[in-house]
C-alpha cells in the first residue's frame, strides 16, 4: 500500500451523466447515501482538534490568504468602499509584498465594472452575486438578464443562489434549469452555485443540492449567501467536500468549493483547509477550487501571520480595516 | 365391579423436544414414596439425552424469544389452568413424594400454581422493570433491554418436588430462556406431571426439557456443556456444587446457587439469568 | 473504450508540524510504593519493576510489586475502613466524596492526559478527549447514585457487598479504575484496586486525588504488581467481591478460583465484534465509523469492531475507501495531538498481533497495510485491513487486540445477524443502515451486551456496558452497574 495509489482517483476523461428528465435527476439524487447527521457533526469535530502549527501554520495562512473571496455586499456599498477594498484584496499588507493576494473581490453586480477599472489586469478576480441575490426569487428571465450583466460588466466569476423554494417543494427539475441556464449565460465566466445549506437544513439535502448543481454545470458549489442565520459549517463544508471528491471520481470533473459566511479567524480558516486536506486532498489545496466568501477573516489571517513572525500579539490596527 | 383389577402402571419418561422419550441408555430406577414403598419406575437420562435435551432447547430458544412478551404470559398462564384442573393429581404425588399430609400437599401445589401465575404476569414486565432508557451525554438514542441468557440449565430442588421446581424453570422460562431441568433424583414425579402438562398448554416443544436421573452422574455434563448459558444449582449442595461452579466456569456461565435471602418476592433468581444488550442509534435529521 | 489515467489527489498533502504536549506536565516521580491506608508506602521496601513507555522503550518511573503481605495488609484496610468507616457514612456524605473526586479530575485532566498517554502509548488526542473527561463523568455520575440507592430498583435499604477487589486492564488505565471505583463506592463498599502491570501511573494519580479529596483512609487501596498480586487478591479470604476487566483466559481462571467461595463476581471479558455494514448505509460516516470501530487505542479495545461484516454489493466498495482511510491514519508520537494511532502497549502485546497476522496470511487472506513510516524505538504495528476472510479463519475468531481488521462479507440482513453471532464471545456489534425497522431486526438477534447503531466504540456512564456468553457478565455503568455492588 502507499499513499499514492489509495488518493482520490479523479478519470482523466469526463463522463458527467446527461441529465434528460426530472424524474432521472431525482432517480439520480435519491440513490446517493444519506448523511448520518451525527456521524458527519463527530467527524468534522475531530478534525477541528487538528493542531496546526509553526511553518505549516504560515504556509496555511498564506494559503488561505490566496483562497479569499474579499467580500462587501452590503445596501450602503459604494465605488469608494469598493477602491479601497481592491486596494485591499491586491496588497493585503503594503509593508509585505510576500504577502499573496486574495483570490477575488466579491461585490454586487451595479459594482463590478468599478472594481473591475480599479483592479485593471491584477491578478484577483472579480465575483459578483447574481440571480436575485440573496433570495433567489425572481423569474428566470430577471436572474439571467442580472447575470448578463454582470458578466458583460467583466465579472470573472458568478455567484448564484439557487431557489430554495423549488428545491425544498420537489421542483428539482427547474433548479437543474435555472443552474444550466445561469452557466450558459456565464460564458467564460465561472460558475459558483449558492446552495444556501442553512435554509435546505439537512444534511442530506446538502449532498443532493450539491450533486444537482455540478450535474447542472457548476464550476463551484457555495455554502451560503452570509444573509441567513444559518452559514457556512464544518459539517456542512464536510459533506459538500465528499460531494465533490465523489463527483471528480465518478465523472472526472472536478468542482471546487467555497464556504461563506461566519468565517471571521484564522482558527475557523484552519479548520476548514484541514477539512480540505483530509476529504480531498492535495488537488483542491489552491485557490482555483477553494474558497472563503469573508470580509473580517482577511485581517485576522494577517494579524496571525506577523504574530507567528514576531512572536508577538499585534494591534488590530497594524492593519486597514477595508 | 371387581377391586382386585391388577393396575397399569405408568413408567415416567423423559420429556425432551415436546416428546416423551425413554433414556437413550434404555434405563430406569425405581422410585419410592417418602415412607419407602413403590411408587414408579422412571427413566434414568444419561449423557446423551442431555445433549438432546440441550441442542431441543438450543433449537427452541430463538422462537420463545421472538414470540411477544404476551403470548410468553398466555402460555405459563395456561399452564396454571392446566394445573389447577389436575391439582388432585400433583397433590397426591407431592403428598407421596415429599411425605406430606393431603392437607399440606394440596397448600404446596396451591403455591406452586400461585406460583405459575406470578411467572406469567412477568413475562411483559420484565423489559420495563430491568430495563429502561439512558440519557447519554449525546445525540443519541440510548436503551438498554433485558434479553435471555438463552439455553438454561437446571439441578432441581432435590426436596421441594413441585414448587422448587415451579420457581427454578419458570424464572428462566419467563424470561425467555429455554431449560434443561434434571428433575429430583428421589422425588420426580410431581415435575414430570407438570412436564405432562406442558405439551398440553401451548408450550412450545423444547422450551422446557426434563431429564431425570441420578443428579451426581447428570450434573456434571450440564455443567461442562459449553452450549449451555446458565445453571442453576438449586438440587446440590456442598462440595459437589463447588465442583459444579468450577466446571461452569470454564465456559463463563452465569451460576446461580440460591442462598436464605431469596423469598417468593425476591427477584434474584429471576435477573440471574437475563442479559442487559444496550442499544445506541444516532439522533439527527 | 476511453483511456483509465488516473490523477490522484493525494490526501494528507499537507503536511502538519509535530504538535507535541510537554511531557513535563505530567510531574511524575521517579518510584512509586503502594496507596495503603490513606498513604503511600516506601518505596524501598518493595521489589520494584519499571513502567516503560511504549512508545520509545524509555522508563518513565519504577513502581512497587505488591506482594501477598501488602494485599492482605491492603484488604485488611478495607476491612477496617468498611467497619468503622464507610459504613457508618451516609449515602448524602459518599456522594460529596465522589462530586469531590470528579472535580479534581477535571482539574487535573490535563496532567492525567499525559501521565496515560506517556504510559499507555495512545495517542493525547484520545487520552485528553476520551478516557480523562469519560473517567471525571463517571464519578459524577455514581455520585448522584450514593443518597438514592432506594430508588436504584433494587428494594429499600440495598446493602453493599463489603470488600471489592479490583483487577483492570492496561486499555483504558484510569478510565477502568473509574468504572470501578465510583459504582463501588457509590453503593458503601471499600475497595482494593490492583491497576494493569504495564499501566499504573495514572491510578497512583488518583490515590494522590483521592488524598486531595481527604476520602478516608483505607476506603481505597491501590496495589501496583504482576498477575501474582492479581491472583493475591482474587484468592483473599478478606475480599467480598471481585470484577475483573481482561481477557478471557483469565477471566476463566478467576471465575474457577471463586467458584467455590462465596465471593460475587462480575467478568468484563475479551470480544470480537461484527461490524455490520449494509449497503444503505450512509457511507462515509460508516466508513469513519469502522475506522473508529477498529483503530481507536490502537484496537486495544475490548469492544472494538475487529469483524467487519459487508453486504456483498458494496463491498469492494467499502474496501477500497477504507484502504485510503487507513493511508491516511496519521500513525506516530502518542504525544502529537494530530497522532491518530499511537504505539502498541507492550512487546508481549505487539508479539501477539504480529502472531497471528502471521496466520492472516497464511490462511490465504488478502492484506492491505498503511505504509506509514514506524519509529525505530518502541512498540508499532501499522493499521491492518484483511480482505477475503473467512469465519473459520484465526483472525476472523481469535481476539487480536490490536489494530487488525478482518473483512468478511454477507448476502442477507439474515445471513450477517448468523455470522455475527458464530463467536463464543458477546460483546458488542455494530449495525449501518438507513433503515430503522432492519436496524432494530438486526439488533433484537445480535447477541450482545452492545449494540451500536450508526456508530461504534461510544461510552457513557449511565450506559450499561458489558457481554454476554464468553465476553462476561455484570454490567457497568447506569442504573445497571450499581447491581454487581450491591448485595441484591
Amino acid at each position: 500500500m502507499s499513499k499514492d495509489d489509495y488518493g482520490v482517483k479523479i478519470p482523466r476523461t469526463s463522463t458527467v451523466p446527461a441529465v434528460g428528465s426530472e424524474a432521472q435527476l431525482r432517480a439520480l439524487l435519491t440513490a446517493l447515501s444519506g448523511v448520518d447527521a451525527v456521524g458527519a457533526e463527530a467527524r468534522a469535530a475531530q478534525l477541528a482538534t487538528r493542531s496546526i502549527k509553526k511553518s505549516t501554520k504560515l504556509a496555511a495562512i498564506d494559503l488561505a490568504i490566496s483562497m479569499v473571496d474579499l467580500t462587501t455586499l452590503e445596501g450602503a456599498d459604494t465605488p469608494g468602499r469598493v477602491s479601497s477594498l481592491c486596494a485591499k484584496a491586491l496588497r493585503p499588507d503594503p509593508r509585505d509584498l510576500t504577502v499573496p493576494s486574495v483570490a477575488a473581490v466579491c461585490v454586487y453586480p451595479d459594482l463590478v465594472a468599478h472594481a473591475r477599472s480599479v483592479l485593471a489586469d491584477a491578478p484577483v478576480a472579480v465575483a459578483s452575486v447574481a440571480t436575485a441575490f440573496p433570495s433567489g426569487r425572481a423569474s428566470l428571465n430577471v436572474k439571467l438578464l442580472d447575470v448578463h450583466e454582470a458578466v458583460a460588466a467583466g465579472a470573472n466569476e458568478i455567484d448564484m443562489v439557487i431557489d430554495r423554494g423549488a428545491f425544498l417543494s420537489g421542483r428539482l427539475g427547474q433548479v437543474f434549469d435555472e443552474v444550466a441556464a445561469v452557466k450558459e449565460t456565464c460564458g467564460e465566466a465561472h460558475l459558483k452555485v449558492i446552495l444556501e445549506t442553512g435554509e435546505l437544513v439537512t444534511y442530506d439535502n446538502v449532498r443532493r443540492a450539491s450533486w444537482l448543481a455540478m450535474l447542472a454545470g457548476a464550476d463551484f458549489i457555495k455554502t451560503s449567501t452570509g444573509k441567513v442565520t444559518v452559514n457556512a459549517t464544518t459539517p456542512v463544508a464536510l459533506v459538500m467536500l465528499e460531494a465533490v471528491r465523489d463527483f471528480a471520481e465518478t465523472t472526472g470533473r472536478i468542482v471546487g468549493v467555497k464556504v461563506a459566511g461566519g468565517i471571521r479567524n484564522t482558527k475557523d480558516a484552519m479548520k476548514y483547509l484541514v477539512l480540505v486536506n483530509e476529504t480531498v486532498g492535495s488537488t483542491w489545496l489552491t485557490p482555483d477550487l477553494f474558497r472563503f466568501g469573508a470580509s473580517s477573516l482577511l485581517n485576522d489571517l494577517l494579524m496571525q501571520r506577523l504574530k507567528q513572525q514576531r512572536g508577538a500579539y499585534v494591534r488590530p490596527d497594524e492593519f486597514s480595516g477595508d | 365391579m371387581s377391586d382386585s383389577r391388577l393396575d397399569v402402571r405408568k413408567t415416567y419418561k423423559l420429556l425432551i423436544n415436546g416428546a416423551f422419550p425413554r433414556s437413550e441408555s434404555g434405563r430406569s430406577y425405581e422410585v419410592t414414596t417418602a415412607s419407602g414403598e413403590f411408587l414408579a419406575n422412571v427413566a434414568q437420562g444419561s449423557r446423551k439425552d442431555l445433549r438432546d435435551a440441550v441442542a431441543a432447547a438450543r433449537a427452541a430458544q430463538a422462537k420463545w424469544w421472538g414470540s411477544t412478551a404476551y403470548n410468553r404470559g398466555q402460555v405459563i398462564y395456561r399452564l396454571a389452568e392446566m394445573a389447577e384442573s389436575r391439582r388432585a393429581e400433583l397433590a397426591e404425588h407431592v403428598a407421596l413424594a415429599e411425605g406430606l399430609s393431603a392437607k399440606k400437599a394440596q397448600k404446596s401445589v396451591s403455591r406452586a400454581i400461585d406460583r405459575m401465575v406470578w411467572y406469567a404476569g412477568w413475562t411483559d414486565k420484565i423489559a420495563q422493570v430491568f430495563g429502561g432508557a439512558n440519557p447519554v451525554a449525546g445525540p443519541f438514542f440510548n436503551f438498554s433491554l433485558p434479553t435471555p441468557s438463552g439455553v438454561v440449565a437446571v439441578i432441581a430442588s432435590q426436596n421441594s418436588s413441585l414448587e422448587g421446581f415451579v420457581d427454578e424453570v419458570l424464572a428462566p422460562i419467563s424470561a425467555g430462556n429455554t431449560v434443561v431441568v434434571i428433575s429430583s433424583e428421589r422425588r420426580p414425579t410431581p415435575s414430570i406431571l407438570l412436564g405432562e402438562m406442558t405439551v398440553t398448554s401451548d408450550f412450545p416443544p423444547g422450551v422446557l426439557n426434563i431429564v431425570s436421573g441420578i443428579t451426581a452422574e447428570l450434573a456434571p455434563t450440564l455443567a461442562s456443556h459449553e452450549d449451555v448459558d446458565g445453571i442453576d444449582l438449586a438440587g446440590v449442595v456442598g462440595d459437589e456444587a463447588n465442583e459444579l461452579s468450577i466446571t461452569a466456569a470454564a465456559s463463563i456461565k452465569r451460576v446461580f446457587r440460591p442462598n436464605e435471602s431469596d423469598t417468593a418476592t425476591t427477584t434474584r433468581r429471576l435477573r440471574a439469568f437475563i442479559e442487559t444488550s444496550t442499544v445506541w442509534h444516532t439522533i439527527g435529521q | 473504450m476511453t483511456e483509465k489515467k488516473l490523477a490522484n489527489s493525494q490526501l494528507g498533502s499537507l503536511e502538519y508540524d509535530p504538535a507535541p504536549e510537554s511531557a513535563s506536565i505530567a510531574r511524575l516521580k521517579p518510584s512509586y510504593g503502594l496507596f495503603i491506608d490513606g498513604s503511600f508506602s516506601d518505596p524501598s521496601k518493595h521489589e520494584q519493576f519499571v513502567t516503560l513507555n511504549p512508545a520509545n522503550e524509555e522508563v518513565i518511573a519504577t513502581v512497587a510489586q505488591a506482594s501477598a503481605g501488602d494485599v492482605d495488609a491492603a484488604v485488611a484496610a478495607a476491612r477496617h475502613a468498611y467497619e468503622t468507616v464507610w459504613s457508618k457514612t451516609t449515602g448524602a456524605e459518599r456522594s460529596k466524596y465522589l462530586f469531590r473526586i470528579a472535580r479534581l479530575i477535571q482539574e487535573r485532566a490535563r496532567e492525567l492526559a499525559v501521565v496515560e498517554t506517556l504510559d499507555n502509548g495512545k495517542p493525547i488526542r484520545e487520552s485528553r478527549d476520551v478516557d480523562i473527561p469519560l473517567a471525571a463523568a463517571h464519578f459524577f455520575y455514581y455520585a448522584g447514585w450514593a443518597d438514592k440507592l432506594d430508588h436504584a430498583g433494587f428494594g429499600a435499604d440495598p446493602r453493599p457487598i463489603g470488600v471489592a477487589g479490583q483487577i483492570i486492564p492496561w486499555n483504558f488505565p484510569l478510565l477502568m479504575a473509574a468504572w470501578k471505583l465510583a459504582p463501588a463506592l457509590a453503593a458503601g463498599n471499600t475497595c482494593v484496586l490492583k491497576p494493569a502491570e504495564t499501566t499504573p501511573l495514572s491510578a497512583l494519580i488518583l490515590a494522590e486525588i483521592l488524598q486531595q479529596a481527604e476520602l478516608p483512609p483505607g476506603v481505597v487501596n491501590i496495589v501496583t504488581g504482576n498477575g501474582t498480586t492479581g491472583a493475591a487478591l482474587v484468592d483473599h479470604p478478606g475480599v467480598d467481591k471481585i470484577a475483573f476487566t481482561g481477557s478471557t483466559d483469565v477471566g476463566r481462571l478467576i471465575q474457577q478460583r471463586v467458584a467455590s467461595s462465596q465471593k460475587r463476581l462480575t467478568l468484563e471479558l475479551g470480544g470480537k465484534g461484527a461490524n455490520i455494514v449494509f449497503e444503505d448505509a450512509p457511507i462515509d460516516e460508516m466508513i469513519e465509523g469502522i475506522i473508529d470501530g477498529i483503530f481507536f487505542n490502537q484496537g486495544h479495545v475490548c469492544c472494538a469492531g475487529s469483524r467487519l461484516l459487508v453486504q456483498e454489493s458494496i463491498a469492494d466498495e467499502v474496501l477500497r475507501r477504507l484502504v485510503r482511510r487507513v493511508e491516511q491514519l496519521r500513525v506516530g508520537d502518542p504525544m502529537d495531538k494530530n497522532t491518530d494511532v499511537g504505539a502498541i502497549n507492550s512487546a508481549a502485546q505487539l508479539a501477539r498481533i504480529q502472531e497471528l497476522t502471521a496466520f492472516g496470511e497464511g490462511e490465504g487472506a488478502t492484506r492491505y497495510t498503511s505504509s506509514c513510516v514506524l519509529p525505530e524505538n518502541g512498540y508499532w504495528f501499522a493499521p491492518t485491513i484483511f480482505a477475503d476472510v473467512s469465519q473459520s479463519h484465526r483472525i476472523a475468531r481469535e481476539e487480536i487486540f490490536g489494530p487488525v481488521l478482518s473483512v468478511l462479507t454477507f448476502r442477507t440482513p439474515e445471513e450477517a445477524v448468523a455470522k455475527a453471532n458464530n463467536t463464543n464471545y458477546g460483546l458488542a456489534c455494530g449495525v449501518w443502515s438507513e433503515k430503522g425497522s432492519r436496524t432494530l431486526w438486526v439488533a433484537q438477534r445480535l447477541r450482545a451486551g452492545v449494540i451500536w447503531a450508526n456508530t461504534y466504540n461510544r461510552f457513557d456512564p449511565t450506559s450499561p456496558f458489558g457481554g454476554v456468553r464468553e465476553s462476561g457478565f455484570g454490567r457497568e455503568g447506569g442504573r445497571h452497574g450499581l447491581e454487581a455492588y450491591l448485595n441484591v
